[in-house]
């Protein structure tokens, strides 16, 4: 495959992943979420590398499936999807437009890089991702899904979901 | 690939593989019958990392070892005597003070463990500990602080923890022993220095527990072993039957 028709394959291809969804936060492409780690050739075969948000999360192997099929539908049939650990997802991998997406789907987007937080580090302040409110407070730091804390806010007093930082 | 004995390269992946598996089974008890809704979120949460790592490292000590077993013959076909985790893991749940203690105890030295094990230089197990130290510190802080809650609440919630705590005690010596295996994969630069975190596993803990307000442990007391070499206590045999009855009903069972 020469080099250019092979440029816009990987862009089509990038086009069929960024239409795949998180099936938890079905607002969030998997691209968005940061969980596509490569795209790549490796002589005329596709080779797409996928990595899980926790060790346990029991959407990975649907996710999989989801973007396996997504491939073939779109003519890439001999796709090879793999899952890779290295390096460790972080939620710092979710972008821009996926933060502000999680915003308007009600889900505050995680603090960046404060996954270390030790036993008694302070609280973290958190915006209400209705009202905007800094008044908000945590109900329980284990939410819906293994990647979400549930909070409430004090002043509309909404509960909502908050992205944990990892 | 590293250069080390690939007999102690499996014996010490599946030592990791079964404390994660042990204890996901044992908070996965909780499930339908925690204290409240949040709780039973936050265990079954725990829980599911737990099996997630415990996956990974079972898939990776099956390929090591090179016979044919997968993480679900590991998991699902082996007895008592050749499960090797730590005996503090498979303590069963009595009532929320004691799950609380088991994880914070594990959780702490978990979070050590992988933090040094992620600059192995096994590749592999590397990068399953980058992972799993996130999950695990998520864990301590959670369970530490439930530790200080329980301990500074109600009269009952404290005598409950002090129990645990006292019950439980005996069983962390274990998280530090090191022997040959270890030994050898420390100076292959694959395995991490437990004896070495000890004592800063301990004054982590001793600032959880002048917080909750509970009288620190003695150092001064014996200490099980033996679960690492497969020597376990009556209960794991109880969990593992449990565990382990739909596959072993039906060998071929598949999704």
């Amino acid at each position: 495959m020469i080099a250019s028709s092979s440029d816009a394959q990987t862009s089509r291809v990038w086009q069929v992943l960024e239409a795949v969804p998180d099936p938890e936060i079905p607002v969030l492409s998997i691209v968005d979420l940061g969980i596509v780690r490569e795209v790549a050739w490796q002589d005329d075969c596709l080779l797409v590398s996928i990595t899980p948000t926790y060790s346990g999360c029991p959407a990975a192997e649907f996710i999989r499936n989801q973007v396996g099929s997504a491939l073939a539908d779109a003519g890439f049939e001999t796709a090879t999807v793999s899952e890779v650990l290295t390096p460790a997802w972080t939620t710092d991998w979710i972008s821009e437009a996926g933060r502000e997406k999680l915003r308007q789907y009600g889900i505050a987007p995680p603090e960046k890089a404060t996954g270390r937080r030790g036993l008694f580090a302070p609280e973290l302040t958190i915006h209400c991702p209705r009202c905007d409110s800094r008044r908000t407070e945590c109900v329980s730091e284990f939410g819906s899904t293994p990647c979400k804390a549930h909070y409430r806010c004090l002043d509309c007093l909404e509960p909502f979901d908050y992205f944990k930082c990892l | 690939m590293t250069t080390c004995d690939q007999k102690d390269l499996f014996t010490y992946v599946l030592r990791l593989g079964d404390s994660g598996l042990v204890l996901g089974q044992r908070l996965s008890e909780w499930v339908g019958k925690a204290p409240m809704l949040e709780e039973e979120m936050a265990l079954a949460n725990m829980a599911l990392d737990m099996v997630g790592q415990a996956r990974n490292f079972l898939s990776y000590a099956g390929e090591v070892e090179g016979r044919g077993r997968g993480e679900d013959a590991l998991a699902m076909h082996r007895d008592v005597g050749s499960f090797s985790n730590l005996l503090l893991v498979e303590q069963p749940n009595r009532d929320f003070a004691y799950t609380m203690v088991r994880q914070y105890f594990y959780a702490s030295f978990a979070e050590r463990l992988f933090e040094q094990l992620q600059h192995s230089a096994d590749s592999r197990l590397a990068g399953i500990a980058a992972k799993a130290v996130k999950e695990c510190r998520y864990h301590a802080r959670h369970s530490g602080l439930w530790l200080v809650r329980l301990g500074d609440g109600t009269e009952e919630s404290h005598q409950r923890v002090a129990r645990a705590l006292e019950d439980l005690w005996p069983y962390t010596g274990e998280l530090f022993e090191m022997d040959e295996v270890d030994r050898r994969l420390l100076e292959a630069g694959v395995a991490a220095d437990v004896q070495a975190m000890r004592t800063e596993w301990r004054e982590a803990l001793n600032q959880v527990l002048v917080e909750a307000r509970l009288p620190l442990p003695s150092d001064e007391i014996w200490m099980h072993s033996g679960g690492r070499i497969g020597r376990h206590s009556e209960h794991l045999g109880h969990l593992l039957a449990t565990m382990q009855i739909l596959p072993r009903s039906y060998p071929d069972a598949n999704w």
